[in-house]
This record gives C-alpha cells, structure tokens and sequence, in this order.
C-alpha cells in the first residue's frame, strides 16, 4: 500500500525528495526509499524524465505522431514488428491500439527531413507495414497531464477569513 | 452631513484580519499562509455547466429556496455523505454562500437580548451575524489541551446553559479541530438538557482526515434543534460563486426563506448551475483535492515538528494551528515573520476566544511554496528563538 502511495507522490512529481514524501505521507524515509528500490527493481518504475515545452526553446523539435497498418502472418505477431520498429531512438513512443490502424508510433527528430527520411526508410520498408499516416505535432497543449499554457495566476487575496 | 450609523453596526469592530491583509499586499514576494479558500480552481465540469447555462440564456431568477433539481441533489448528498435525512422542499434552503444561511438563521432565531454561545476561536462573522441581529455574544473558549473540541467542561464555565443558541464550527476554520461522535455526544446532551438550538456550520466536512465527518444534527433529539449549514466553496472550490445552503426542520428554514425571499430573492443562478453539475459528476475531483490537502496537512504539521513549533494534530479543514514560541505574541510573531521573511500567517486572536498565542496556517497553497514559507519560518525561529 505504501509503495502505491509513493508511487503516486512520483507520478505528481518525480523530483519529490525522500524526506518531503516521508512528510506527506506517514513513512519514515529509508521506508520511502525502499518502496522506490522495489517500484524501480520490480519494474513499474522505468525512469524519469522531464516534462519539456518545445515552444518555449530556440531548437526545433520535430514531432510526429505515426499510425501504421500492419499484415501479420504465421511467423510474425505483432510483438516481432515492434520490437523492430522500439529498437529505433527515433522512435518516443509505440502502441498497439484499437481501431483503423495498428500501432500509435511517436518519432521524434531535429527536422521535418530527419523524421520523414526515417518513416521512408526505416519504417515504410518493413515488409509486415503495409501503411503509414503521418501527422506532424504542429503545437502541443498537454504533456503528460501538464498543461503548457501560461497557467491561471493566483487571485485569491493574499489574506483572507 | 454625517451619518448617524446604527448602534449594531458601531458595535462591530472592523476585521482583523485586514491590517495583516494591508500590510502582506505592501510587501513583493510575500508567501501566503493567510488564506482562507481552495488554493484550486472550481472543478471543470462544474465551471463548463456554469457557462453552458449562461449560453443558454439561464439568466433568470430561481424559486426562492432554490432549483428544485439543486435542492433534490442536495438531499441525496447529505443522506449519503453524512447520513443527514432532509426533505428537498420544506427542509433545504439554497443561499448566497453559507455566509448568508448563517445569518438568516441568526435572524430568524435571535431577538433582542437573546444570548448566542459561540464556541471559540471559530470563523470570524459569527459575532458580527449575533450582534446585527441583536443579540448577545457569548464566547466559549475552547482549549489547546483538548484539542480545541468544545467540551461541556468548557460550555458549564462560560455560562452556556443559560445561552439560547450555540454556534459550533467543526472541522474547524482556524484550529483544523474536529470533533468525533463520541465528542458529540455530551455536547449534545448539554444542548437537550439545557433546551440549545445548535447552529452547525459544517462548511468544512467534506474536508475531514482519518475518518469521515459526523453532523450533531445525526445524534439522537438533535435533527429539531440543529440547523446545519454546508456549501460548495471549500470542498469544490466554488468560493467566487458564492453558494452555499442550510437544512433544518421545516418551520426554521421557512422562517429564513422569509427573510431571504425578500433580501436575497434567490441565490446566483450561474452558482446553481454550477453547483448541480458539482453534485452529479464531480466527487473524484473533490476527493483529489482532499488527498492533496492530506498531504500538505502532514508535510506541514512534520515541518512544524521539525522546527520545533508546538503544534496540535488538526484533522479537519485546510489549516493547522501551531503554538508561538513563548515570549511572544501572535500578533508579535505573525507580523514579525511577515516583515522579515515575507511569510503571511494570521494571529490566533483574530479568531476570538481561546485563539491567543497561536497562529492560523493555511496549506491551501501548492507544496513548492509550503516547502519555502516552511524554509523562511525556520529560519525566522532559529533567528529569534
């Protein structure tokens, strides 16, 4: 049960410290680091990255979400293609999905040249792809249930009854 | 000319919470405890009705007592949440905030000379309310040693078996008290034996840690003496909107619909929209913000542990209520800590009775500046203690 609780502390924050999840919750500390060894040993925890908006650095990032269409047969599942298509960096995020298509791909580049030069060459030749739709992220609004906009400011009075 | 003000009105001294509220607003980067509403927005479904309701032109007055549908909803709320049985249209009145429930009860209870025990410190506009309606306040100091419950020790030695009226606060604004059944239960034996109609303001109940709220109005021979105030602006963060309602047996309520149908005429449409929406698909929402108020209470009460700041367990509400050191007082400290470290925190004294040598902290902030004003009080107490 602890180890759901922490593990909530971090989905809300990752760089939450031992000690303030320790405070938030009625564990001691090394009881907060052991349940983060066992979520990270056990492997629901896989890492941790930043929450990054794009928009807000000089660099270009170039996003695009990629719906492909696949024909299986006797020899290859769908575990095969995408283990193929996961091993590529390029490659964020991959999901078989329910519907018109069948995987949800993320890829990710320094330019629009880069990602469309990897979709042609890399991922429309798989002989199981039969298909690939490319949408280019043009402005995000969320990430990972942060929202990117400026935020409300605090209008509450500062002291109030 | 000059105008010759009612002698209620010159009776009331201005709040105190306002000179703190002057001087936090003079000064940049002040990190405010001192608030007494959600630190989050109004649900988004709740929001999204309000709006739908204005584009459909819902613009109109209500029935006095509110939408029917409200009033409905509100009743299944109670029963479920607290196990209060009220009827949607003699017992249920919807008002401009539970502010203006408490004192049309006020007025419809109170005459001249009558005597209003307020267990203390509590919410600040309960004497005023007494007072407007001309009564007599009787304040009934609660104590840090029993965790600001009121107990009947504390009503026999304000004299509160001769009071008419007894106004409770639980979860309580400022302490973060609240009281158990088993705490209730004499309170409610001492207002049966010395015949007490009970003003229950229980704005905060959805806002209880460790267990859930118990209303007196449930405790045996209560329901006919108890009138129960509760609202959306704490638990769904709709203080803007300014709704809240009371429910009693059927003769007090119509008796404050009377008062109410011609002051009021009926509480904000918008807000009732918004509020039936809050009602039917917003409790994951209310129960988020609650978790995260749990949180915070814990990191906030470990940190005043930490920095060595004696602080009672307060299970309710969104504040706690630690202890100056000694040697001074809470107005002393409070302004002291908001010159120095820019850190606003109200006096317990504004709050009345019992409230002296104490501080009221909110945590209905974000906890990256709890985790700094924390940072700030330290440093204040390892400079000064």
């Amino acid at each position: 049960m602890s180890e759901r609780e922490v593990l909530e502390l971090l989905r809300e924050n990752a760089r939450y410290s031992t000690a303030d999840i320790a405070r938030m919750t009625d564990l001691e500390e090394d009881e907060v680091e052991a349940a983060i060894a066992e979520l990270e040993a056990a492997g629901v925890v896989r890492g941790y990255q930043a929450v990054v908006d794009w928009d807000k650095l000089e660099d270009e990032r170039v996003r695009a979400e990629v719906e492909l269409n696949v024909r299986l047969d006797r020899e290859t599942g769908y575990g095969d293609i995408a283990e193929r298509l996961a091993r590529f960096p390029q490659v964020k995020a991959l999901r078989l999905v329910s519907g018109d298509y069948d995987f949800d791909m993320e890829v990710e580049g320094d330019s629009i040249r880069e990602v469309s030069q990897f979709i042609s060459e890399k991922v429309a030749p798989v002989p199981e792809i039969t298909q690939t739709v490319t949408h280019y992220v043009m402005t995000s609004y969320k990430e990972n249930g942060i929202e990117l906009g400026d935020g409300d400011e605090d209008d509450r009075l500062s002291v109030s009854p | 000319m000059t105008f010759e003000l009612s002698d209620r009105v010159q009776a009331v001294p201005p709040s105190g919470i306002r000179r703190f509220f002057e001087i936090a607003e003079e000064r940049d980067e002040v990190i405010s405890l001192g608030v007494g509403e959600p630190d989050f927005s109004t649900p988004w479904a709740a929001r999204d009705a309000a709006i739908t309701s204005l584009e459909q032109g819902k613009t109109s007055y209500t029935a006095n007592r509110g939408k029917r549908e409200l009033r409905e909803a509100i009743s299944d709320y109670v029963a479920d949440r607290f196990d209060l049985g009220y009827g949607a249209d003699e017992e249920i009145i919807v008002t401009a905030g539970a502010s203006e429930a408490v004192d049309l009860a006020f007025r419809a209870l109170v005459d001249p000379g009558d005597t209003v025990a307020i267990a203390q410190p509590s919410y600040i506009s309960y004497e005023p309310g007494v007072i407007f309606a001309g009564g007599e306040v009787l304040s009934v100091p609660t104590k840090k040693e029993d965790d600001f419950r009121l107990t009947v020790d504390a009503l026999e030695a304000a004299g509160a078996s001769e009071a008419d009226l007894l106004v409770l606060c639980y979860p309580n604004n400022p302490t973060g008290a609240i009281m158990r059944e088993s705490d209730l239960e004499p309170v409610a034996e001492f207002a049966r034996e010395h015949d007490l109609t009970v003003l229950a303001d229980e704005i905060y109940a959805e806002l209880t840690y460790e267990g859930d709220h118990t209303s007196i109005a449930t405790l045996p021979g209560m329901r006919e003496r108890t009138v129960v105030f509760n609202g959306f602006s704490k638990a769904h963060a709709m203080t803007g909107l300014r709704l809240g309602y009371a429910l009693g047996p059927a003769d007090v309520i119509g008796a404050m619909n009377k008062i109410h149908q011609y002051t009021m005429l009926s509480a904000p449409t918008t807000a009732q929209h918004a509020a039936l929406e809050a009602l039917d698909s917003c409790d994951g929402d209310v129960r988020e913000m609650v978790e995260q108020y749990d949180r915070r209470r814990q990191f906030v009460l470990s940190r005043f542990r930490e920095i060595g700041m004696d602080v009672f367990e307060a299970k309710g509400a969104f504040y706690c209520f630690p202890e100056v050191p000694e040697g001074w007082t809470a107005e002393e400290f409070a302004e002291a800590v908001l010159r120095e470290q820019g850190v606003a925190v109200v006096p317990g004294d504004v709050f009345g009775a019992g409230g002296e040598g104490h501080l009221r902290v909110s945590y209905a902030t974000g906890l990256d500046d709890l985790r700094k004003a924390l940072n700030r009080l330290e440093a204040f107490v390892e400079d000064h203690v």
